[in-house]
């Protein structure tokens, strides 16, 4: 039945995969455009939009992470903690101990590593419930970061660490009101971008494969280039590209990589979809878990650092309730609860719809009370449109 | 006198046809089989009946006892008399009998479960349906065959009329099997009328008072068999609608030398370590043979198949796996892949396929290496490789891309024998490797059999069904309680022979 449905429209179900496919971004844009509005264009001056980028770097950064989690079928709910803990540990050794921040920042990752290989261990081979190993994770390093802070705040950190967060990539060309080696770095992304999509579609025409209508081809490309550029314009106006940005989107990239064009990805994707074939299928699924917990160790021990080096200061009370913000962006990026189904680029999106929300409801100052309500409706109402479509598919 | 008529029933999706003026007849007191291809639509047209497709969504007429009924939903049909029994049994695994029994429907007074009332009623609708348990146990704890017949007794404390049970013996053995279809003739002299839905033609031949064959959406015929001896080739025939000359594909087996050998194989069960499960089992297969294994459910069969498989099954396993006369070390699933072992399960969903995943990425999972450099995955390749797995295996999709969910059970089963090819293994497990599929579909995949053993690959097939053993193999095992309880060759194999050594092996 399914056969004649698809072949009499061959386009059709590849537009409906990219409707829902491109909903979220589509959304991200109006959700801009409202509080762009509402804010009287506030939102989106350079000097905002920079913020907003400093703000949802360490979300988006643990985001990419959790996603791997959650598409393997479990979750993490340590990593605001492990952001606490992380941020503490890099004070004690700067400030304290006075390390030079390239071994104290090495120091804080490895811990990372170790903090997810030891709740990796216990869900992969132990076969304990992710939910549980990693909400006594969220104690227990909830607990050590009090601990290792003694009650106190500590700071401020080194000047060449804090560039971690607060640093600009430099201008070469001197440039008074335009950072302009910035703009020439989002031009240079932009035509990345085309190149890459170009050799795609190549490929997919070369094998047969089906691949979207020419002109919707071309369309979305240029909106996609168009944004990318209006973006790094609008930076360079200010101080240019953060350096944080610069991480941020190569490990997107990275993680995009992974995810969809690597072994690896595939068979997180499997393990996710049904444990059981993949394993009979020759999948390591018990190391496979495991690594995805180190990974987000790390992931968090690097938003632990950028956290702390943008405060300038690690505080016992850091990164509390990072972890919800975390879960729902890649939730409201369209991951699935029960495994095997989510985005990279969806779950970056998400973290973005959050910080959008966030930002402008604070220019617009509504209180954080209602901020909370508002943030949960959206995350409820995403997930019910993507069960809705399921459903009505 | 007619219990039940369906009459002119049509049902779309989404401007698919699915079933074009459909016609069905229940007598009262009758076991009425419905029978067709996997896809033919039986499975819709019960959804129609049973409401889970309301009045308004299909079109034609359903009366039952004489009245038009306008079906809003399962609650409004079962209030009638008619219930169904799904082949994935809707019993929560770990209440007691008696609590699934009356599960919504519990006698209680202001919200408080009587529960001497229950069991006691439990109690009598046990005895009713055969089944010797107390009203206490765990469903958990029961065996397929006596969970079905769990769900019989929900039925009869619903005081059914009409009950539907959809391919109820699929999971069974013989002895079960004949215990629930004798149940059933128990019931029909108490006047329940009965829809059975089931593949094996056998069973519908003993019990059954009208087959009634579905094809591509519509009723083809109604066979009448209280008053013509019905055969098997025509129902098939009609099923097919075509001639099936041979059920199974013509061969010469060209045999060589041993390839595979399994040594004193033990294996204990993973909870209770000190039973053996496997009780040193010795096997060998040679290139171009089709090796059969015999035997009841719970034989022992999948779990020696499993453990052999990289230990995917079982603990303390000991024994030696031999290819071309060397030992092997099979202590892996990747192990046992890397040295030219595959195994296709029996439980496709829950075993052999990712659902929600493509077919594609489907058939590369086991063998991801071979489309990809450098663990970056080739796409072009995989959709290549896919496509000619599609086009070789026939199966029937729009495209590769399209997840695997939406195919028909014998498509479903198809991609996991792609997957495994894929894997270009030497000697290949097949586990039930025809359960639930329909015949066409049946014959297609024996004829992959035949050819990879024609191609020189060891073949291993454990069944069920012992016709088709017979009809492929060129030598049978047959395997009861952990033990390999009897071998014969292709000339000498019959069903009495088979059963006999089971029996016999049995009272030993």
């Amino acid at each position: 039945m399914a056969e004649t449905n698809t072949t009499v429209h061959p386009h059709a179900g590849l537009l409906k995969n990219n409707l829902r496919e491109y909903g979220m971004l589509i959304s991200l844009v109006a959700i801009m455009s409202f509080f762009q509005f509402m804010t009287d264009g506030t939102l989106l001056q350079p000097l905002n939009l920079t913020n907003l980028i400093l703000q949802n770097s360490y979300i988006v950064i643990m985001a990419l992470g959790m996603l791997l989690v959650i598409v393997a079928g479990h979750i993490d709910l340590s990593v605001g903690s492990v952001v606490g803990f992380i941020g503490a540990l890099a004070a004690v050794l700067m400030v304290q101990y006075d390390w030079h921040f390239v071994p104290a920042t090495l120091a804080c990752l490895v811990a990372g590593a170790l903090i997810g290989a030891a709740q990796g261990w216990f869900v992969a081979f132990f076969r304990i419930p992710s939910f549980i190993v990693t909400l006594a994770g969220m104690l227990v390093f909830k607990g050590l970061s009090l601990a290792l802070l003694q009650g106190q705040s500590v700071g401020p950190f080194p000047g060449s660490f804090q560039l971690l967060s607060s640093g600009f990539i430099p201008d070469w060309f001197n440039g008074e009101l335009l950072r302009t080696t910035s703009l020439l770095a989002g031009i240079l992304v932009a035509f990345a971008l085309i190149v890459a999509k170009l050799r795609e579609r190549s490929n997919q025409t070369r094998h047969d494969m089906a691949a979207e209508p020419y002109p919707f081809f071309v369309a979305k490309n240029l909106v996609f280039v168009a944004i990318i550029v209006a973006f790094s314009w609008k930076l360079a106006s200010y101080k240019g590209l953060p350096n944080v940005l610069i991480i941020m989107t190569l490990l997107m990239l990275f993680y995009d990589f992974v995810t969809t064009r690597t072994t690896i990805g595939r068979r997180i994707y499997a393990l996710g979809g049904n444990e059981k074939a993949a394993r009979l299928s020759g999948v390591k699924t018990q190391w496979l878990s495991f690594w995805t917990f180190v990974n987000m160790g790390v992931l968090a021990a690097v938003a632990g650092l950028v956290f702390a080096a943008r405060l300038n200061t690690a505080t016992p009370k850091a990164g509390t309730g990072f972890e919800l913000d975390v879960i729902a962006a890649c939730f409201i990026g369209g991951a699935s609860a029960s495994g095997g189904v989510g985005k990279v680029l969806g779950a970056v999106i998400g973290a973005f719809v959050m910080g959008v929300m966030n930002n402008g409801m604070s220019i617009l100052g509504i209180g954080i009370d209602y901020q909370q309500v508002i943030k949960g409706l959206v995350l409820l109402a995403a997930v019910f449109v993507d069960v809705y479509n399921k459903r009505k598919a | 006198m007619t219990l039940l008529e369906m009459r002119g029933i049509t049902k779309r999706f989404h401007g698919v046809t699915a079933l074009s003026d459909v016609n069905l007849a229940v007598r009262a007191g009758e076991i009425h089989a419905v029978v067709g291809e996997n896809g033919a639509g039986k499975s819709t047209l019960m959804k129609v009946l049973s409401g889970v497709f309301p009045h308004g969504d299909y079109e034609g007429e359903i009366r039952f006892e004489g009245q038009e009924r306008r079906f809003a939903g399962i609650a409004d049909s079962e209030h009638a008399g008619i219930i169904i029994i799904h082949q994935e049994l809707a019993l929560v695994p770990l209440l007691s009998i008696a609590e699934n029994i009356f599960l919504g429907n519990e006698p209680a007074r202001f919200g408080v479960i009587d529960w001497f009332a229950a069991h006691a009623q439990t109690q009598a609708l046990l005895r009713k349906v055969g089944l010797n348990e107390h009203p206490g146990a765990l469903i958990t704890d029961l065996g397929v065959g006596k969970q079905q017949l769990v769900e019989i007794a929900k039925a009869l404390s619903k005081a059914v009329k009409l009950l539907i049970l959809d391919e109820p013996t699929a999971s069974l053995n013989e002895t079960d099997s004949d215990a629930l279809l004798a149940l059933l003739m128990e019931l029909k002299t108490q006047g329940i009328a009965c829809i059975l839905i089931s593949h094996k033609l056998n069973e519908i031949a003993k019990v059954a008072d009208t087959i009634t064959v579905i094809r591509d959406g519509s009723t083809v015929r109604s066979f009448d068999c209280c008053n013509e001896a019905i055969s098997e080739d025509q129902v098939i025939r009609a099923m097919v609608g075509r001639e099936m000359a041979d059920r199974y594909p013509k061969r010469t087996p060209e045999i060589g030398e041993t390839v595979f050998e399994i040594r004193d194989w033990r294996v204990h069960h993973p909870e209770h370590a000190d039973r053996l499960v496997v009780k040193g089992v010795n096997l060998h297969a040679r290139r171009g043979e089709i090796v059969g294994i015999a035997g009841l459910i719970g034989a022992g069969r999948t779990e020696l198949a499993m453990s052999v498989f990289g230990r995917s099954y079982g603990r303390r396993i000991s024994g030696e796996v031999k290819l071309h006369g060397r030992v092997v070390d099979v202590s892996t699933i990747q192990k046992a892949i890397g040295v030219g072992i595959a195994y296709v399960t029996e439980d496709r969903k829950g075993y052999g396929l990712v659902l929600e995943d493509d077919i594609q990425h489907n058939i590369s999972l086991a063998n991801l290496g071979a489309v990809s450099h450098a663990a970056v995955i080739d796409e072009g390749r995989e959709f290549k490789v896919a496509s000619e797995y599609r086009q070789k295996l026939r199966i029937r999709c729009a495209s590769v891309s399209q997840p695997v969910v939406n195919l028909s059970g014998g498509n479903q089963q198809k991609v996991v024998l792609a997957k495994w090819l894929f894997a270009n293994p030497e000697v290949l497990i097949l586990d039930e490797p025809t359960r639930g599929i329909d015949v066409g579909a049946k014959f297609e995949i024996y004829t992959l059999m035949v050819e990879l053993a024609a191609a020189g690959k060891c073949v291993v097939m454990i069944s069920s069904e012992m016709p088709e053993l017979l009809g492929l193999c060129d030598r049978i095992y047959v395997m009861n309680e952990g033990r390999f309880v009897g071998e014969f060759d292709r000339a000498e194999a019959s069903q009495e022979k088979i059963m006999r050594s089971i029996v016999t092996a049995a009272a030993a």
